[in-house]
């Protein structure tokens, strides 16, 4: 078996044992992604230079004979959310074209210091506005598993590259769905921590209230073992919780045995594909066979979830969006008549179609007279969602549904109706707006032979309970370990 | 405009007053803040609001926030939260100012000020914490702008008042008491130049007698006490003679042009910005437990009335005094420390009011800017008390210390001013001398004309006029009459 096809966790015990050097792992991800990528279009840009520094300072730690953290030599693709110091970042945006911030983001400082190796920045839906990557500015991202199907997102990107093992482990954001929808329609195991859990301190923000930065790896045990590491109170993020980091390898190995799995009824009605049924109800008995108690609970507001969700988001995204006005950094508009002129072409040309739509939605909804109805109504809703999870919650230590209603689309399919696209996260908003994590897992194929996400959920700070779940429910299935056919392209050729 | 026209209008006058808070660092970064620096060097990512960069508050800004509203009598809310304001402006960052709306800091404060020898007490409305801008270059003849964001993210409060004042001067005594009172706190230059206090008024005027307020209009740019007065005036003439002609007053924003002393709109309430305020998500609610603000009020700095109430009580000194060596910290400052070096506090506060403030008047200068300490003053005060030093020696002396900073042997040194003679022998001996001089006066002066006693003290003093006028008074008297 070749150095990437094992697990994380493994990967780094044979760096850490020098059975490999980082830099061999990393020569190894830089060769496939050449092989491969070109037909994915999962990295936007990549770091060779910065991570075989990185991958060799690893290698002289471990040479020397000193810790060189526990993820050293973990080859990670970084979602171009994050802001990498003298690597241009750019949000999967035309606006930030160019931009080479001058300083680093948690995340990513929290990563290296672990050993971390980042390969480079993945494609992504402008500004994560999205969720099939198809609103990225520069490139099409593809479906591992059908290169003619879109790869969710907005994390589409680091999701492709987990499938298709051109990294150990990405990182993505969630602000609606946006780690675990692309994770569930590619196959792969993706984390959103509680919002709070992972510090946003240069993570662009789309929507502040919202936003969570997560693992997407292979396994629930990678996710761990990430996690473990960029998890915690940061002093430049208000926001970030003041709480120990959970034992999540440890609780990786604990299993589900005697817990209780709520099945919401709300989530298995119309608009469900009967094949994601089918196989997220397998997924439940599995658990239920295996020392699971099930029970069936209610979450009563969760058809205005959507609704609260499309105006509390665009209205904090229009606000963090004015930043990119063209006088500091980013696109300008040439030859500017005068001020006003700057700045309606710099954002007329800067930015996408989505991302406008947006903006313009959050604008509007913000605007006086209409603030009550919209923006005040949208955070009472809010509050009676998390109101619904924490009475259900009561009978339940976790919930399990689907992730997304159907498999992979077909690029294109939904481009022209932003209203299909937005019902892409109709499972996994919730939970977002009630402050809860979720995770998804593979658990099973479609007829075509698309992977299918199952959805678990706990409430916050429940991390540990996901990783008993989703890590029991690995060591009993194997949907987890199956690669697409591109991603054995290249000995083939 | 005739006074008869506008005595039959009352008008209503409130402000906003924002005080730039002396942080090291700025509201919500750890940015340095300061004054004057070169431009664009006082940044980091969360200043440029770079991508992905987050505000965290400045618990110093919060603190100085809690200490004005505690001496402002406000009540502080334990929970209040920050909101944010949009426009788009270069000078602007995020595209929103970290402010607070709905839930400010403190609520419900009063300030008392002295204006035409009445005491009177203003409401105010609200004060909460904020951040500053930068600042926008245009040059004649260029076709392009400069933004400087060294300014940007400065901590500011903003103390806004209820429109309780009835003409331009008593807003400018209030403004007058806030300056006071927040360089008193410490917190706060108080400088109108620089802008680390700037003010905005907002005026409506109202036949007298009438309870409904008139429109109301809004004047910016108001970056002196000067300016303030004037805008006001100006500002009230036009509205006065806007109705007075049948017309009315439209409500707007005016900015007032100090070089052409006038005022001039710059958006009316239809072109007003929609300010599109909403929480800010990226700061938890800001929290001021009962214990924080207990602590800063145990450590509150001394407040100028109660100072002015205490000279009185404490050093024996008249309202007036009290009130001048009060008006500035840094003077009670410096009395205090004359006083505590061992000056007499009545003599102490008699000279620096008729010699130190005359001189530094005369220079422009603030008690800061003059080198005599308080010590040497102290000594020179004791100096004076014993006699050594006669009254118009010390004042020679005094003047050349506040010149040089140099102690009171180095200047007596320095002009040849020795003590006064303190052997009765010697100044008889040149009493004598000046009474033998002058035949013809003493003939006089023994006839009954006593008025020339002070010629015959003057002639002796110009002999030498290192004497002590009383001791010279003294034996003068026995050689002339003995």
């Amino acid at each position: 078996m070749d150095i990437w096809q094992l697990g994380l966790a493994s990967q780094v015990e044979h760096v850490r044992t020098k059975a490999v050097s980082a830099e061999d792992v990393a020569s190894a991800y830089f060769e496939r992604i050449e092989a491969v990528d070109d037909r994915i279009g999962s990295y936007l840009r990549l770091d060779r230079e910065g991570a075989m520094a990185q991958a060799r300072m690893v290698d002289e730690q471990v040479r020397a004979g000193r810790d060189p953290g526990p993820l050293a030599g973990a080859c990670i693709a970084l979602k171009d959310i994050f802001v990498t110091k003298g690597v241009e970042t750019t949000c999967g945006s035309k606006i930030l074209e160019g931009f080479v911030p001058p300083y680093e983001s948690t995340v990513s400082e929290r990563l290296k210091a672990a050993g971390a190796v980042i390969l480079g920045k993945a494609n992504m839906d402008e500004f994560a506005m999205g969720s099939s990557t198809e609103h990225s500015a520069y490139r099409i991202c593809r479906n591992p598993w059908d290169l003619d199907r879109v790869p969710g997102g907005s994390s589409g990107g680091s999701a492709a590259a987990v499938a298709a093992g051109l990294c150990g482990v990405a990182m993505g954001t969630d602000t609606g769905g946006s780690i675990r929808q692309p994770a569930a329609l590619c196959g792969v195991t993706g984390l959103r921590p509680t919002y709070g859990r992972v510090s946003r301190y240069g993570m662009i923000a789309f929507a502040s209230s919202l936003d969570q930065g997560g693992p997407m790896g292979r396994s629930a045990e990678d996710c761990a073992l990430v996690l473990e590491a960029i998890a915690g109170r940061d002093p430049a993020d208000s926001t970030s919780l003041d709480e120990p980091v959970g034992r999540y390898q440890e609780a990786c190995r604990t299993g589900f045995k005697g817990m209780c799995v709520g099945i919401p009824k709300e989530y298995f009605r119309e608009g469900l594909d009967p094949q994601v049924e089918a196989a997220v109800r397998r997924g439940i008995e599995t658990l239920a066979a295996n020392g699971a108690t099930i029970k069936e609970v209610s979450l009563p507001h969760t058809e205005y979830a959507i609704a609260a969700y499309y105006i509390i988001s665009p209205a904090e995204a229009s606000s963090n969006l004015a930043r990119y006005d063209g006088v500091r950094y980013g696109y300008r508009a040439r030859d500017a008549s005068d001020l006003m002129d700057m700045y309606c072409r710099s954002r007329a040309e800067g930015f996408g179609s989505e991302v406008k739509r947006r903006i313009m939605l959050g604008t509007y909804v913000l605007s006086a007279g209409y603030y009550d109805a919209y923006y005040g109504r949208a955070q009472k809703v809010r509050t009676l969602i998390a109101d619904d999870f924490r009475k259900a919650f009561e009978d339940c230590d976790v919930m399990v549904t689907p992730t997304s209603p159907v498999t992979a689309f077909k690029l294109g399919s939904r481009m022209s109706d932003p209203l299909q696209m937005y019902l892409a996260d109709m499972y996994t908003i919730s939970c977002n707006l009630a402050g809860l994590t979720g995770m998804s897992i593979p658990c099973g194929m479609d007829g075509q032979g698309l992977p299918i996400g199952m959805q678990v959920l706990a409430p916050a700070l429940g991390e540990e309970r996901l990783f008993r779940v989703a890590a029991g429910y690995q060591r009993l299935t194997d949907w987890h370990r199956r690669w697409p056919e591109v991603a054995q392209a290249q000995e083939a050729e | 405009m005739n006074d008869e026209l506008l005595a039959k209008y009352e008008s209503v006058i409130g402000l906003e007053v924002h005080v730039q808070l002396k942080t090291d660092t700025k509201m919500f970064s750890r940015s340095r803040a300061a004054f004057g620096q070169e431009p664009n060097t006082l940044t980091d990512p969360v200043v440029l609001a770079l991508p992905g960069a987050l505000p965290v508050v400045n618990r110093k800004a919060v603190e100085y926030g809690i200490k004005i509203a505690l001496a402002t009598h406000s009540t502080i809310h334990e929970m209040s939260r920050f909101a944010r304001k949009h426009y788009f402006y270069p000078d602007l960052p995020k595209g929103y100012q970290i402010s607070q709306y709905e839930q400010p800091l403190a609520t419900g404060g009063r300030v008392e000020i002295w204006h035409e020898d009445r005491r009177s007490e203003i409401a105010l409305t609200r004060i909460h914490l904020e951040e500053d801008s930068g600042k926008n270059f245009h040059r004649e003849g260029v076709d392009e702008s400069l933004v400087d964001y060294n300014r940007a993210g400065v901590a500011l409060a903003e103390i806004v008042s209820e429109p309780d004042f009835r003409s331009p001067e008593q807003a400018v005594a209030y403004l007058r008491a806030l300056r006071q009172l927040v360089r008193y706190l410490g917190i706060c230059d108080g400088n109108m130049e620089e802008g680390s206090l700037r003010c905005d008024a907002n005026v409506s005027i109202r036949p007298r007698g009438q309870e409904k307020l008139g429109t109301k209009t809004e004047l910016k740019n108001l970056n002196s006490f000067k300016a303030v007065k004037l805008a006001l005036h100006y500002e009230i003439e036009r509205h006065v003679a806007l109705i007075e002609q049948g017309g009315e007053v439209v409500q707007s924003t005016l900015l007032w042009d100090a070089a052409a002393g006038q005022t001039r709109v710059i958006r009316t309430k239809e072109e007003a910005h929609d300010y599109r305020y909403f929480p800010e998500p990226d700061l938890p609610v800001l929290e001021v437990p009962r214990p924080w603000i207990d602590e800063v009020a145990a450590h509150l700095e001394e407040l100028p009335l109660d100072r002015r109430q205490r000279f009185v009580d404490q050093y024996g000194l008249t309202d007036y005094d009290a009130g001048v060596l009060t008006d500035e910290w840094n003077l009670a400052e410096y009395f205090e420390e004359v006083v505590r070096l061992g000056g007499d506090p009545k003599k102490a506060a008699n000279w620096i009011q008729t010699e130190l403030l005359r001189l530094l008047k005369e220079d422009g200068r603030s008690i800061d800017e003059q080198p005599m300490s308080p010590k040497v003053l102290a000594d020179l005060l004791a100096r004076m008390a014993s006699g050594e030093l006669t009254g118009r020696n010390a004042k020679v002396v005094g003047e050349r210390m506040y010149q040089t900073g140099r102690t009171v042997d180095e200047v007596r040194e320095e002009l040849g001013i020795r003590p006064p003679e303190r052997d009765e022998s010697v100044v008889e001996a040149v009493c004598r001398q000046v009474v033998d001089a002058h035949p013809d006066e003493t003939a006089r002066y023994r006839d009954g004309n006593k008025r020339l006693f002070g010629f015959f003290v003057g002639q002796v003093m110009k002999q030498d006029r290192n004497q002590d006028p009383k001791l010279v008074s003294k034996v003068l008297k026995r050689v002339l009459e003995g």
